[in-house]
């Protein structure tokens, strides 16, 4: 199998381990990644916000150049850079005035035909779990994991899914297969608040603490993701998070007497995939993890 | 709103009850061609404020929106905090049983305010956008870096998240050298003409 990579801005910074552990799970089953040559920006939550053509013209560049390159499908490993792809091609197929402009824009041609996919997508759908249950050499037995999908991989239905939108199921189907357990939980498709992080801090922080303590009273262990910027506001604030927890929500709220959650390492589904496989911690970037996933390792390593 | 300020989630305490202005029975048709979104279909079932994981962050919530734009009022409207707590999670259009699709009309109203560069409560959240898309027109690629620096300038936001650098640098999610793309060049000039496109609009 064989797809052009569209890795976007965050797998090139703070999502380095995404990156990575993404190339390397791909390696292992035989999925071959050609990056989209000079690819650019996806344009995010900021041109969206901004610009309406302009959000709908920089995915389109970037699909141009993947065509151009000879490719039908475009893979991506950012939920973000994924729902912005596909919501471009949604309206250039969809809105001729929207490909017009787009055309007018790029000053090229784009018809939305190259497909684009998410790397959940490819590994459930194309590959499917069955093969990869046969590929896990290091199980991860008993390990509670709780899948979180966030919004922009279940947002709009008719632009993006690829699973139900409000109950998915793919990622628990993949923490399975790789020996573990698939916790159910009530906030699979809940926001973190995304972009928020930078200009709304406290509101992310809230929001995380709701998903961080919830994940803990349904028993999970660990949280896995498929998005760079839930992994970011969940890890990485994850210290800040739990302070404010305990301010906002008090004991007298929903939330009661759990104030104290405990450290949740929250992993990308490529790095989880990957240690069952039988992949060392160094080749998936656990180093860039805030909450450590080092017993995780050691456990798949060991055998619990 | 008092049942939502009344939580202890909300952050944000109820502004002083006053007179709406009727004054603009164009900003309903404005908002509906700009986003495609069939506004003046909303009968109130409040499915998306339910839904809206900000919502009690905000100090209007996108149903309230929803009636205010169809009643005209578009200072309350544009100058409101909630177009600005919008996380663009979609859950709103998601649900919408009218098919109206919430999140595309929250992106217009805030390109309106923008536009109309008067009283932006929260003027965190246009620095940011203004700051990312600036990195992105000049390198064609986010450098997030430059980005930071610049949003700290515009915003004056300077001492929120500084704490965190250390760390960032630590685990390398944070580079002082630009990512360029090779196509550079062609995204200054899509920027350019995205923003002749818009004022066609």
């Amino acid at each position: 199998m064989k797809y052009a990579f569209y890795p976007g801005c965050s797998l090139e910074s703070t999502a380095w381990d995404f990156d990575k552990s993404t190339r390397a799970l791909c390696k292992a089953l035989n999925i071959e990644l050609i990056d989209v040559p000079d690819w650019v920006c996806c344009g995010s939550t900021p041109a969206h916000s901004s610009n309406a053509s302009l959000a709908v013209a920089l995915p389109v560049i970037n699909l141009q150049k993947a065509q151009a390159a000879g490719f039908s499908e475009v893979l991506t490993a950012c939920a973000s850079c994924y729902a912005r792809l596909r919501t471009a091609n949604y309206k250039v197929n969809n809105d001729p005035a929207e490909r017009e402009r787009a055309q007018r824009i790029t000053e090229k041609p784009y018809d939305g035909s190259v497909k684009v996919r998410h790397i959940l997508d490819v590994l459930v759908n194309d590959l499917g779990v069955r093969e990869i249950r046969k590929r896990v050499q290091a199980p991860l037995k008993g390990l509670r994991v709780a899948s979180y999908y966030g919004c922009l991989l279940s947002r709009p239905s008719e632009v993006v899914a690829f699973d139900d939108s409000e109950h998915p199921t793919c990622m628990d189907d993949l923490v399975k297969a790789a020996g573990a357990q698939a916790v159910d939980w009530p906030f699979k498709t809940e926001c973190c608040g995304a972009s928020l992080s930078i200009s709304k801090t406290g509101v992310v922080n809230r929001l995380g603490y709701r998903l961080l303590s919830m994940a803990h009273r349904a028993g999970a262990e660990c949280i896995v993701v498929a998005c760079p910027l839930c992994q970011l506001n969940l890890d990485f604030r994850q210290p800040e998070a739990k302070k404010q927890g305990k301010v906002s929500f008090p004991s007298s709220t929903w939330e009661r007497g759990d104030s104290d959650v405990p450290d949740i390492p929250v992993v990308y589904i490529t790095q989880l995939l990957g240690l069952a496989l039988g992949l060392k911690p160094d080749a998936l970037g656990l180093d860039a993890l805030t909450i450590s996933a080092d017993a995780i390792a050691t456990a798949a390593a060991g055998g619990r | 709103m008092n049942a939502v300020n009344s939580t202890p989630v909300g952050t944000v305490s109820p502004k002083p009850s006053r007179q709406i202005e009727w004054a603009d029975p164009a900003f309903l048709r404005e908002v509906e061609r700009r986003s495609g979104a069939p506004v003046s279909a909303c009968f109130q079932c409040h499915k998306c404020s339910s839904g809206c994981p900000v919502g009690p962050e905000m100090d209007l919530l996108s149903s309230q929106i929803m009636r205010l734009i169809n009643l005209g009022a578009k200072d309350e409207v544009l100058e409101s905090e909630a177009i600005w707590s919008c996380a663009s999670c979609e859950a709103c259009t998601a649900r919408c049983p009218m098919g109206i699709d919430i999140a595309a009309v929250m992106d217009t109203l805030r390109m309106m305010a923008v536009e109309r560069k008067a009283a932006i409560a929260d003027t965190r959240g246009s620095s940011f956008n203004r700051a990312f898309l600036t990195s992105v027109r000049w390198h064609g690629r986010v450098f997030e870096a430059g980005m930071m620096a610049l949003y700290k300038l515009i915003s004056r936001d300077f001492f929120s998240d500084m704490e965190k650098l250390p760390k960032m640098l630590a685990k390398r999610k944070l580079s002082f050298l630009p990512h360029f793309s090779r196509s550079a060049r062609q995204v200054r000039k899509a920027f350019r003409r995205a923003e002749e496109e818009e004022k066609k609009r």
